[in-house]
């Protein structure tokens, strides 16, 4: 029988010749990557397990991202725990405040995830490495833990739904937007259990950047992965970043998958996730009079050069709405160093905007820009959940970095076209 | 045998609302276990007792990888979750760590608040003690049944003394 791209990486890591959807298998790992908020926990069981050294120095990465530059005491707790344990482990991918930026930014930019690698990371957004043709995926602190142990993990293998990709996305739609647009038409539990499998003529069309976007949030659609078919591209991408030589899988052709959907990006217009699901989605034309307190832009989603490039291109000789708090974070170090050299940190600040050094920060209502109650957010992060930015009564509304931009020169959700002068 | 009080709750319950990002600093247990369930029933903590079981809808567990979620469900005493289904993270975690869940969905949609209800995790029956009806959950792979019983991956690496 054939096998999809995700199948076949994972029989290959687990030294057999063929998987099956729904068998249980154990793979050996090329990464295992953990943050402050996960590794605390994954360092308790580690020692539980009675490890006395990680199996690969050069295979674990620890990113202090999410309560830092440390927020609080407890934070600043946690953080030592991890630095300390990185330390007397001789982690060599640990990286310190100066050097850390969004952990699911800085793996592929500092080429620790390559085409055909086998990751995991004790955070969600862990797919993200899809877009380079890696099966990744996020799991909780006691799968790093063992990780980090044995260099191995269990998994029970996923079917898939294959998304076939035409056409090329229209004037101010990028990646968030066709992301958005998945999710709005197979759910938050639309691809469960499953991997999105990315192929067809227009995945040429997208930037690196948008597939990192777009494989970011799979696990919004309950996906186990997201996964792009390598071109020359990713190639290109990789060998700029990485040393370590590609493995490139491709998918059989009678690779059997759950459902296959066709997309024209030609027709996906900017589009909304209204509260509280990525899931309620709305094209820009119909979200109608939505007046908004703070607009964030950044995260492991959307906090890419090209996504700065986007909101100040929106954002150029424009002043953000005096009523609209804006935050804008680059994602790891390089990104802000240059957003500097090409002249976009300053057209922020000119606009009104605060620019922040990377962190996770407002995204999980952590820190650096937390909602009060009954504010609302257009932000360009992944999770309009509940309670996710501040307060349980606060909303988050997810978009794009044209459309977060747009929203806060204007003061409500409004379409990069509206405010364009 | 596992036997106890519902607590129901609706379809995609988020690890946001089981344990709000504003508590992961927290790493005492205890405290941490205290704002269990908090931004979706605040008054979970108050009326949980040990043995007592969640029933939801579907994707249960959806968001976040943290593992501080199953692990308050845990430490609140709940003794196991039925739902329609999990999210793979969650579902994944909740194994790891030696949390009983059974994905049902004809149990998980009948059980309302307060209904009586017991379930054996190794068979997968579950019956509804206050409607008189019995189900059967999806079975296990024999791998996950092997790391429930050491009840969590940890003991079961362990115990194995070479690897997963």
């Amino acid at each position: 029988m054939g096998m999809t791209m995700t199948q076949k990486i994972l029989a290959a890591h687990a030294g057999i010749e063929e998987v099956h959807p729904e068998q249980m298998i154990k793979a050996r790992l090329d990464l295992v990557l953990g943050n402050d908020i996960t590794t605390p926990a994954a360092i308790g069981e580690f020692n539980r397990i009675g490890a006395n050294r990680v199996f690969d120095k050069s295979k674990v990465a620890i990113v202090p991202d999410h309560f830092a530059p440390n927020k609080d005491i407890k934070s600043a707790e946690n953080c030592k725990q991890v630095r300390e344990f990185s330390g007397k482990m001789g982690i060599e991918n640990y990286f310190e405040i100066g050097q850390m930026g969004i952990e699911h930014a800085l793996i592929p930019e500092k080429g620790l995830a390559v085409p055909g690698d086998v990751i995991i990371g004790a955070d969600s957004h862990t797919c993200t490495y899809g877009a380079l043709g890696a099966f990744s995926t996020g799991t909780g602190s006691t799968d790093m833990a063992v990780g980090m142990a044995t260099g191995e993990a269990w998994f029970k293998v996923p079917g898939a739904i294959k998304f076939i990709l035409k056409g090329k996305p229209g004037k101010w739609v990028s990646g968030k937007d066709i992301i958005l647009h998945i999710i709005g038409m197979i759910g938050v539990d639309g691809a469960l259990y499953q991997s999105m499998e990315y192929s067809g003529d227009g995945v040429g069309n997208l930037s690196m950047d948008d597939r990192f976007t777009i494989a970011n949030m799979a696990v919004e659609a309950g996906a186990k992965n997201g996964i792009f078919e390598v071109d020359g591209k990713t190639l290109e991408y990789v060998s700029e970043h990485s040393e370590r030589a590609p493995k490139v899988f491709k998918a059989d052709a009678d690779a059997k998958y759950n459902r296959v959907i066709e997309i024209d990006m030609g027709t996906i217009k900017p589009t909304v996730a209204f509260p509280h699901l990525p899931e309620n989605t709305r094209s820009i034309d119909e979200v109608g009079d939505i007046r908004i307190d703070q607009v964030v832009i950044g995260s492991c989603t959307n906090g890419r050069l090209e996504d700065l490039r986007m909101a100040a291109k929106v954002l150029k000789g424009s002043k953000v709405s005096s009523s609209v708090r804006t935050i804008i974070i680059p994602a790891t170090q390089k990104i802000y160093l240059e957003a500097m050299k090409e002249g976009l940190l300053e057209i922020f600040i000119e606009a009104g905007a605060a620019v922040s050094t990377p962190t996770c920060g407002p995204c999980l209502g952590g820190h650096m820009g937390v909602l009060a109650k009954g504010e609302r957010a257009v932000a360009t992060t992944n999770r309009n959940f509940v309670g996710r930015m501040g307060h349980p009564e606060s909303e988050i509304y997810l978009a794009s970095p044209a459309v977060a931009a747009a929203s806060a020169i204007a003061g409500k959700i409004s379409s990069p076209e509206e405010v364009i002068r | 045998m596992i036997k106890g009080r519902v607590f129901k709750y609706g379809d995609n319950v988020d690890t946001d609302v089981i344990i709000p990002a504003r508590y992961l600093n927290i790493t005492d247990k205890a405290e941490l276990a205290f704002h269990c369930m908090e931004d979706i029933d605040g008054d979970f903590v108050k009326m949980v007792k040990p043995g007592d079981i969640i029933a939801a809808g579907k994707n249960f567990g959806c968001g976040s990888s943290r593992e501080h979620a199953p692990l308050v469900i845990k430490l609140s005493g709940i003794n196991c979750i039925i739902a329609e289904s999990f999210a793979r993270i969650f579902f994944r975690n909740a194994i790891n760590i030696g949390l009983p869940i059974l994905e049902c969905a004809d149990a998980a949609r009948d059980m309302e608040n307060g209904d009586r209800v017991e379930a054996d995790i190794k068979t997968g029956r579950i019956t509804n003690i206050t409607k008189g009806r019995t189900y059967q959950a999806e079975s296990f792979p024999e791998f996950m049944q092997d790391i429930m019983k050491a009840e969590g991956l940890i003991n079961y690496v362990r115990d194995r003394g070479k690897g997963l």
